[in-house]
Parts: structure tokens; sequence; C-alpha cells
């Protein structure tokens, strides 16, 4: 039988958390992006009082993905889309699966931090005759992004976590190959342990981050 | 035509007879659901004239004002600004209109993100494409103009009440607009630092401005107005020049508003 050292565990754990990370960073900036122009169509509809069917259709989209399970929707991604003829790598899957997620969260925190920004700031604007894109862009936005900065970083932590469920399809992250490694050396609290120790090394910064942010920005003006 | 309004119709007093209203309304109805706020309202405010609207809250007052910029949206009725149609649903058309049209609020509305001088330049630089060099002269002009010179690069929560409100005005102005629609400008604002405020609005009226404002102080709409509305219950129930309305009120309504202020 074949002796691992301890450092044997934490090399092979290492390489594999490049995977959780660059899971997340695709996961946490490609769901920025599409939860923004869902942002921007969900306000404009709201906003007009017509393309109310817009508005209508991100809240559903918002809603269909907080109200089902991550790993169902990895499921679906990956097992979905194969019955579909579409035969999709884990990683893609993974990507694609918790971009989607990603982008519902961020839209509705978004959401929220928009509808924070009073409507007299959208009357003033409108009162002086800037467009709805120049209202968002110069007015109701430099102030919905002061107040989103902290939960937005704070939700990079859940995305981090979540990355954890694309092992279940098989991509070979963190997660699962501390699995691969417990089988191996049958030292599952170890290397399990040192899993946990590694999502947190990677998560608590960032969670002191968010908490600094939101302290800095509540200083300022 | 109620005989009140052959009376405002008797008093108005035409600066620029000749030229459309500045304002002018036909059978303005709004409702909010089944609750209807304006009842029918027709009013023509002429170029360069000042109207007060005063009365109880809820009488429709501060919507009818903001019917007038399309921050408020009417179902039934005709309202033309300036010669032209308002027209809610054309983007273009509403941008046109209200760059002729400021407004300031009684919570000032100030973009609290951006400096003294950066909230008179915003909307200059965006809409008319107004050059950094000239918008800035102009800003640092306004802003002496309400005397707050020394504030450019000062941040709004830094001003007390009354600076804000006048760096509202300058922002209003820095548009050129033809009409300025006040709500309630001075309601928010400490009893000492109504005057500041009010001071800037009454030399605009001096200068010809065209304005309609929603007020409590009847002190000062006597002063300053041409013609004051009593709005009671969505409509527009006595008008006419202040000293009359103020000093020989028709209404058993409006003399109970008015004794009601004094007690």
């Amino acid at each position: 039988m074949v002796d691992f050292s301890l450092w044997d565990i934490l090399r092979n754990l290492l390489l594999a958390a490049r995977w959780t990370v660059l899971l997340s960073l695709v996961a946490f900036v490609g769901g920025g992006v599409v939860g923004l122009a869902l942002l921007v169509l969900r306000e404009a509809g709201g906003v007009r009082g017509r393309g109310n069917l817009a508005a209508r259709a991100v809240a559903v989209y918002v809603e269909l993905f907080q109200g089902t399970p991550l790993l169902m929707q990895l499921f679906l991604a990956y097992f979905g889309l194969a019955l579909l003829g579409l035969p999709i790598s884990a990683w893609s899957a993974a990507a694609v699966a918790l971009t989607l997620y990603a982008s519902a969260y961020l839209t509705e925190i978004w959401h929220g931090c928009v509808r924070a920004v009073p409507r007299g700031q959208w009357e003033a604007g409108q009162s002086l005759a800037l467009s709805f894109g120049e209202q968002m862009r110069h007015v109701i936005l430099p102030q919905a992004v002061r107040i989103a900065i902290a939960p937005t970083v704070g939700f990079l932590v859940q995305v981090i976590k979540g990355t954890a469920l694309a092992s279940v399809i098989g991509f070979i992250e963190l997660t699962k190959a501390g699995t691969m490694i417990a089988n191996a050396t049958f030292q599952p609290m170890l290397v399990y342990g040192c899993v946990a120790l590694m999502y947190f090394v990677l998560c608590f910064p960032v969670s002191l981050w968010a908490r600094m942010l939101e302290r800095k920005l509540h200083a300022a003006h | 035509m109620p005989p009140t309004e052959l009376l405002a119709a008797a008093h108005a007093l035409p600066k620029d007879p000749s030229g459309p209203p500045a304002v002018r309304m036909k059978g303005l109805r709004k409702s909010y659901g089944t609750h209807e706020v304006l009842k029918g309202i027709d009013l023509d405010v002429r170029p360069g004239e000042v109207v007060a609207l005063i009365g109880k809250s809820g009488s429709g007052k501060s919507t009818l004002l903001r019917c007038i910029n399309g921050l408020e949206v009417f179902q039934h009725g005709e309202l033309t600004v300036l010669g032209q149609p308002l027209k809610h649903d054309d983007a273009a058309a509403m941008r046109e209109l209200r760059q002729h049209v400021g407004m300031i609020f009684q919570q000032f509305n100030l973009f609290p993100h951006l400096s003294v001088g950066r909230n008179v330049m915003l909307a200059p630089s965006l809409v008319k494409k107004t050059a950094s060099r000239a918008g800035e002269e102009r800003a640092r002009q306004l802003l002496a103009r309400v005397g707050l010179a020394e504030k450019f690069d000062a941040w709004p929560d830094q001003l007390s009440g009354g600076q804000q409100q006048r760096l509202a005005i300058a922002r209003a102005l820095a548009m050129d607009p033809a009409i300025l629609l006040c709500d309630e400008i001075t309601s928010a604002l400490d009893p000492e630092l109504v005057g500041e405020v009010l001071g800037v609005v009454e030399s605009l009226a001096a200068e010809g401005m065209t304005l309609l404002m929603v007020t409590h102080e009847m002190s000062f709409a006597r002063k300053v107005s041409n013609r004051v509305l009593f709005m009671h219950q969505g409509r527009v129930h006595e008008s006419g020049p202040p000293a009359e309305l103020f000093g020989n009120p028709q209404t058993p309504e409006l003399k109970q508003f008015l004794s009601s202020l004094h007690s």
C-alpha cells in the first residue's frame, strides 16, 4: 500500500483549489454581467410603466433560480442538456449553472439596492430632462453601487461555497478532489479537515473585505 | 363654469398677451385607482405670471403641479406647456418639455454623490451638451446668484437646509427653464431658513420667470403672486388676485381654510 504524506494531500488539494477559484470567478463575473443586464431590463420596465412584461419575466427568472436547489440546477445543466443532445462537459455545465444561479441572486440584490435609492432622485433626474439611461448611469447607479458593494461581496462567499456542489457532476474541484483523496488514503477526517480549512482560507478574507467596505462606505459622506 | 373660475379669468394679468399660454389645462382629471384627485381642472397661466396654489393637504395641489412636467400621469383632459401638448409616452417630447420646465422639491432631492458644482453642471452637460468650461462658469454664476459662491467644491450634506434648497434652485436654473414649479419648497426647512429661500424665489419672480408654487407661506403668496388658486377636493374652488382672495374670501371652505391658519 502506498503511503501518503500530509504534503501529498495538501499539494493535490491545492491544485484542485485552483479550479474552485476559477469556477467561482467565472460564475461571479458571468453572473454579474448577466445580472446587470437583467437589472437594467427590469428597472426600465418598472420606471416607464410599459415593458412591464420584461420586468415580470425577470422576476420569474429570479424566483425560479431562488426557488430550486442549486444541485438540481447543476443536474439539469449537465444531464438535461445531454438528454437534449447537447453533450456538455462537467466544467461547462458547472460554469453555466453557477453563472445563471449567481445572476439571479445578484440581480435581486442589486434590484433592492436600486429600490433603496429614494424616489426623489429619479424625479430630480426626470425633472432635469435626463433620459432613463442618464438617470440610471449618473444618478441612480452611483448611489446604488455604494449600497450594493457589501452584500455583493458577501454573496461571493456564497458562490465560492456553492462551487462545492459541482463535485456531484464529476467536476474535479476542491471537494471532489477531497473525496478522491479521502478514498485513496482512508483518512477522511484529515482530508476533509484540510478541505474545510481551504474553503475557510478562501472565504474568510472575502468576508472581512465585505465588512471593511461596508464600514468605509458608511463612513464616507 | 362656476363663478370662481369666471373670476379667475377676469383677474388673470397677462404680461405678454400675444404669445401662447405658458401652461394651459382643460378638464384635467387624474385618479389613483378609483380615487379621483383632480376632478377637471381648467387653468391658463400666462408667461411671466406667478401663481400660488394653496389648500389643505390632499386637495390635489401638488398632483396638479407634478402633472405639468409629467411626474404624474393624468387620464383625461388636455395639458399644453408653452404651446406643446404633453405626451407621456413620447420620451423625446418629454425630454424636450422638461428642458423648459424646472422643478424644486420639498425634500430638495440633491444628488448626494456629486459635489455642489457638479449638481448644477450635470444636466446641462448631458442634455444640452454644454462644454465643461462653459458649464463650470455658468454653474459658478448661478451659485453666486443664490449666495453659494464659496460652496462650489463642497458636498450637499455639508450645507444647511436653506443652502441645500438654494442649490436646488441653482440646479434647476442651469437648464434655463421658462417655467419653474415649486412644490412646498420651504416646508422641510427650519423657520429661520425660510426667508433666504423665499428671497431667491422673489427675485426670480421679479425677473419675469413664470412660477407655479404650492405653498403654505400665505404672506409670501400674498406678496409675490399675481394670482392665488385655492384648491379643495380636487377642484380649483376659488381663485383671484391675492389681495382679493385673502382679503375677501367668497366661499365658506376658503374662509375656514384661512382661519385655520391663524389659530
